[in-house]
């Protein structure tokens, strides 16, 4: 009898209370990026809807987002510089610095305290605390004669660890923010022309960087940096007629699965297989289109592509076991990007130009969801929270 | 009462070729997403530069609308900047280039 007044007591007391803070985990939630309102959706993929918006984030053309160890706040790196801090449990924005004229992307250290920003205009990388977005480290990208270069293909490593791309200056930098009040950069000249972006495999051990301007990928290993980077693939694409790009394809994505990794080519309608014990190309996949992001589902068992303008109205999935096309989707046209729930079951889809946000069964390749969304293009779930370099 | 026949003629005309050219109206919506979109994809949404380089009405001052017209149905060697042709006709590139000069909001 007392116990049950003691219950009655305690839920008269606190039921409100958890009524209106409906408590919850993070790790089914992801944002949406709206590219052209300046807003984010926040999604759950457990009954894959939307719980609403946030507004106000500048211009997110070419957004991206990295997430805090606790899966409870979205850094953002917007276009015009923007650094956002989000609370994606309250929806709303916890701090905000403008801290370029023009970025490109971001990354969070391996200890989850600093969040690293890579700038183009002025070109480099600054560093900021993850609490306060306060400003730890300036490092602007000069070169050759005191110029600077845009940055590009920024990711963190092992080591707390930030290594990123020149684009103008074909350099690879390495800064080590064990100390955060010595930061310490290493640099790699000469890794080739115009890196445009790059990716660190999923062990944190090789960072690859794709090049605009000549054939291969440079290629450094970060267990054994002093062995410097080198070209792989460099025959790729040699005395073959390139078609125009008209979107660069995204490294980012780059997917591997068991020992081979599928890459986009540049300016060819094909993706690469390659080998990552030689580092030699083992396949070419011909696609629909110039892929922009090829990505694999969690397993490892299927790549799932998408297409550069004009072809941006289709998804190829290919088995990569039989290296063969499985089946062609038609989301409808703008398809920008694909993000996967963690476990692979499911892969959620941003079609730009019809405002649509679509999510696939993996398996039957069914649609299991279909909302509305402004102009949706990036797509960031939680569990990037603890996957190296993402 | 010749010069205000002038002048209405001369304004209609200078309409004529601001309603862009004979470019209907549905067309120039998908011009413009296009504009800001695809070749935003470099240049940022807001034409304020990306890889490739800002195309505001400032840094645009010098270069006729002719060149850029160019520029956007040929490309540029040398560059990442790719040929638009097969998608745009002569007219259509000339209205893009002079909606940039202009400024697109």
């Amino acid at each position: 009898m007392r116990m049950r007044l003691f219950t009655i007591i305690f839920l008269l007391t606190f039921s409100p209370l958890l009524n209106a803070t409906e408590w919850r985990g993070t790790g089914d939630l992801g944002v949406v990026v709206e590219r052209a309102d300046g807003s984010l959706q926040v999604i759950e993929t457990t009954g894959n809807t939307i719980l609403g918006r946030i507004e106000g984030l500048g211009d997110l053309s070419h957004a991206s987002a990295v997430f805090s160890r606790d899966e409870r706040f979205a850094y953002l790196f917007g276009r015009d510089g923007g650094l956002t801090k989000v609370d994606i449990l309250q929806r709303k924005v916890a701090a905000r610095v403008v801290q370029s004229g023009n970025s490109i992307g971001g990354a969070i250290s391996q200890d989850g305290r600093l969040v690293a920003v890579s700038n183009y205009e002025p070109g480099g990388v600054r560093i900021f605390d993850a609490v306060s977005l306060e400003m730890v480290a300036d490092i602007p990208a000069t070169y050759g004669d005191g110029k600077q270069s845009k940055v590009v293909g920024l990711v963190d490593a092992p080591g707390n660890r930030f290594v990123f791309s020149l684009w103008d200056a074909g350099e690879i930098w390495m800064v080590d923010m064990s100390d955060q009040a010595k930061p310490v950069v290493r640099k790699f000249m000469d890794i080739g022309l115009q890196p445009y972006d790059a990716l660190i495999t999923p062990d944190g051990r090789y960072y690859i960087a794709g090049l605009y301007g000549e054939d291969g990928l440079a290629l450094l290993d970060l267990w054994n940096p002093d062995k410097g980077p080198r070209r792989i693939l460099a025959d790729y694409g040699k005395g073959e007629q390139k078609l125009p790009v008209y979107k660069m394809p995204h490294l980012e994505g780059w997917a591997i699965a068991g020992k081979r990794l599928f890459i986009p080519a540049v300016g060819q309608h094909q993706v690469l297989v390659v080998d990552t014990d030689s580092w030699q190309e083992v396949g070419r996949l011909d696609v629909h289109g110039q892929p922009v992001f090829v990505m694999a589902r969690p397993d490892g068992r299927q790549v799932w592509v998408n297409f550069a303008f004009p072809n941006n109205d289709t998804l190829q999935i290919i088995d990569t076991q039989s290296l063969e096309l499985i089946t062609t989707l038609k989301p409808g046209k703008g398809v920008l990007h694909m993000e996967f729930e963690p476990r692979g079951e499911e892969v959620w889809v941003s079609v730009r130009d019809i405002d649509r946000l679509q999510v696939y069964d993996t398996d039957t390749f069914s649609r299991r969801a279909d909302w509305p969304v402004l102009k949706p293009s990036g797509i960031f779930l939680t569990s990037r929270a603890h996957q190296i370099g993402l | 009462m010749k010069q205000p026949v002038l002048i209405i003629a001369s304004l209609l005309f200078l309409a004529q070729s601001a309603s862009a050219a004979g470019i209907p109206e549905p067309r120039r919506i998908e011009l413009l997403n296009l504009l800001k979109h695809d070749c935003g994809s470099c240049h940022g949404l807001s034409l304020k530069g990306g890889l490739g380089p800002p195309l505001t009405p400032t840094k645009l001052q010098g270069k006729p609308v002719d060149f850029l017209a160019a520029t956007i149905l040929y490309g540029r060697t040398g560059t990442p900047m790719p040929p638009w042709r097969p998608f745009l006709t002569n007219r259509e590139a000339d209205w893009l280039a002079q909606q940039i000069k202009e400024g697109v909001q």
